[in-house]
């Protein structure tokens, strides 16, 4: 029996519009997210990373036109009332946002915070909520919880906000998490908490993570599939030790080599030719093809689709990168 | 032959916490952030000197004493044996056109309502560089050599990505030909395959131009690929500083041996014991006595939370602020 996925997102498209211009922030994106999985959702800034996340949770329906389905376990929610769609967020889905510093009410007590979701989703009462907001902040690794409940966010460091607005996301015990860019703002002394933190959870509660970053490294040490994004589509999608290790796609490859690492020091490390395109304007064939050094004449023309290759792995791309090794070391 | 260009000699920064009405009345005495507790380093002509540590440590705080944009209360910065902050030199201007200083925030650095063109000429002119005939010519070339079209001149900052407004910054501290950079955090800001560009371009006009570059950033990899000798700091002291590849394939302190280990490598199989430090950084307000990383370290004796420990040269090693270094690293 094939088990059933948690999330499955199909040709999930969003659209904004400025002008009278069509934005097409994401086009096509499908993917899935089983129990205890961790995706890992990569891309420059601009690339859909952040919009496909939102797209799920129906947070950019107001801005954007949003198409393609998105099932959650089994039943589409993409057509979802406003009303029945808040029973899901937060509640089944959680979503841990970017900034630390900008997404909690500073006029709140943390405390409060925390037994707001507790209030919305479960049926515990007041002692009840104020013991579990307490039992959440100690696992997130808080000291003192309890004192620390009728606290502002400011008297928060930047690491303990984030560490709060994971307690409040996971404080109804989600079955999926979807975490944009939860480290980013943070040292690397506290990504790695947190982090290890995200994994312990996944494992013990069974529960599935999006991770959505632009770090290679933190894609490598987490992620048990990583999908690409560029210019709004996924453009190589695989288990992350078959994508990582021997990149396809021109962009996954580009990526990889402008990370420093393993190169000999103060040499000119690799990069990608040019600048992202924008959105308004993209090029006709594919959105890569004109950073792209393994270009033939039909990628001006015609748009590469997303089709399985070996093993898994999916890729969009007409003349994929063979071996880094042999070709590109 | 190298020539020591930069001398940092026991630089200590207290920033005073402006107190509150409450506290007035009660008559509780005013906060201190000890910022810089005593760094001490030296920079050699046409090296690259990367500077790591978490946020709050001090490193910005450095960067701009340097520039002369926070006066120091301790401790003295000489360069070229000349003291940076005595009377008779503290309004020299020609100081301030030999050491520059490039901003982490892109999108705050740059004045929005001026052309990438008046700035540049801006600081041409500000510091009389070229006789005002010149000043297109001059503007231009430094244009070509970041790589900007010439047309940039005429486009405001917003009418640019974050790498291209780095590439202004860096052409406007160049305008005044220095000798030494500050670049501060520099490039953290961007996404990895334009932080590459913005990298290369650095280190290939470091070479060209021969200059002396001051590298502060978080990204250790980054850091390791720049730098010639790396300093590392905790709650504004140095606890180690040395050649940056021996610091990095063998860093002797405890805390750069779990600050170098917590970079994730993009390597899926490399999984290596990564050590977690507990807890985060303690405050500034209030730095523990004796070794300030010793409520953190794993090895802590009871020599560390007394003594204050002071960087020493080690065999085979950088110099490092640690009593128990010997220890830890024989038993490694």
């Amino acid at each position: 029996m094939i088990e059933q996925k948690l999330l499955e997102i199909e040709n999930l498209s969003t659209t904004f519009s400025r002008g009278g211009m069509a934005l097409p922030a994401v086009r096509d994106v499908s993917f899935s997210v089983g129990k205890g999985e961790v995706l890992g959702l990569v891309g420059e800034s601009g690339s859909g990373k952040s919009v496909t996340l939102r797209s799920v949770l129906g947070l950019s329906k107001r801005y954007g036109d949003v198409t393609g389905s998105v099932k959650w376990c089994g039943t589409d929610i993409s057509g979802f009332s406003e009303r029945k769609m808040r029973q899901v967020r937060g509640c089944e889905i959680a979503m841990i946002f970017q900034e630390p510093m900008t997404s909690l009410n500073p006029l709140l007590t943390v405390g409060l915070q925390i037994t707001e979701t507790l209030s919305a989703h479960t049926k515990l009462n007041g002692a009840e909520r104020r013991k579990r907001a307490i039992e959440m902040l100690d696992m997130v690794g808080i000291p003192s919880a309890a004192e620390r409940l009728g606290d502002y966010p400011h008297q928060f460091s930047g690491g303990m906000r984030q560490r709060v607005m994971i307690a409040i996301a996971l404080a109804a015990h989600p079955k999926l998490l979807l975490a944009d860019e939860p480290t980013t703002a943070l040292d690397v002394t506290i990504q790695a908490q947190i982090l290890d933190l995200i994994m312990l959870l996944a494992k013990e509660m069974d529960m599935g993570v999006v991770l959505v970053t632009h770090d290679l490294g933190v894609v490598a040490q987490t992620c048990r599939n990583v999908a690409v994004m560029y210019a709004g589509r996924i453009v190589e999608q695989g288990a992350v030790r078959q994508v990582l290790k021997s990149p396809h796609h021109p962009y996954t490859v580009g990526l990889m080599r402008s990370v420093p690492q393993d190169v000999p020091p103060r040499t000119q490390l690799y990069s990608v030719p040019g600048t992202p395109p924008s959105l308004e304007n993209l090029p006709a064939g594919c959105a890569f093809a004109p950073r792209c050094q393994n270009t033939s004449s039909n990628c001006k023309i015609e748009r590469p689709m997303l089709v399985n290759t070996d093993a898994g792995r999916k890729l969009a791309c007409f003349n994929p990168v063979q071996a880094l090794q042999g070709e590109l070391a | 032959m190298t020539s020591t260009v930069m001398e940092i000699k026991d630089l200590a920064l207290e920033f005073k916490v402006s107190r509150s009405i409450v506290d007035v009345i009660r008559r509780r005495p005013g906060k201190v952030v000890r910022a810089l507790n005593g760094v001490s380093l030296h920079m050699e002509k046409g090296e690259t000197l990367g500077v790591v540590g978490e946020s709050g440590c001090g490193k910005s705080t450095l960067a701009r004493c340097i520039v002369r944009l926070y006066e120091p209360n301790r401790g003295k910065i000489k360069f070229r044996n000349q003291d940076i902050f005595a009377a008779d030199f503290r309004n020299d201007r020609s100081y301030n056109k030999r050491v520059q200083m490039m901003f982490q925030d892109p999108y705050s650095s740059l004045n929005p309502r001026m052309t990438a063109g008046q700035i540049i000429t801006e600081a041409l002119s500000v510091h009389e560089m070229r006789p005002p005939a010149e000043i297109p010519a001059r503007m231009a070339e430094l244009l070509d050599l970041v790589r900007l079209s010439q047309d940039a001149a005429e486009k405001l900052p917003h009418e640019f990505s974050g790498g291209q407004r780095q590439r202004i910054a860096i052409a406007r501290a160049l305008a005044v030909e220095p000798e030494v950079l500050i670049a501060d955090e520099l490039v953290s800001a961007l996404d990895v395959s334009v932080q590459a560009q913005v990298v290369n371009l650095l280190l290939e006009l470091q070479e060209r131009l021969n200059l002396t570059i001051m590298f502060v950033a978080h990204d250790l990899r980054l850091v390791r690929h720049v730098s010639n000798r790396v300093a590392v700091i905790y709650l504004g002291r140095i606890v180690e500083i040395g050649d940056s590849e021996s610091l990095f394939s063998n860093p002797a302190h405890p805390y750069s041996q779990a600050l170098l280990s917590a970079a994730p490598s993009v390597d899926p199989d490399d999984t290596s014991g990564a050590i977690r430090l507990e807890g985060e950084l303690p405050s500034p307000l209030n730095v523990p006595p004796g070794c300030a990383f010793h409520v953190r370290c794993p090895y802590k004796t009871e020599n560390c939370t007394r003594d204050i420990p002071v960087l020493r040269l080690i065999e085979n090693m950088g110099e490092v602020a640690c009593h128990n270094a010997e220890e830890i690293a024989k038993n490694a």
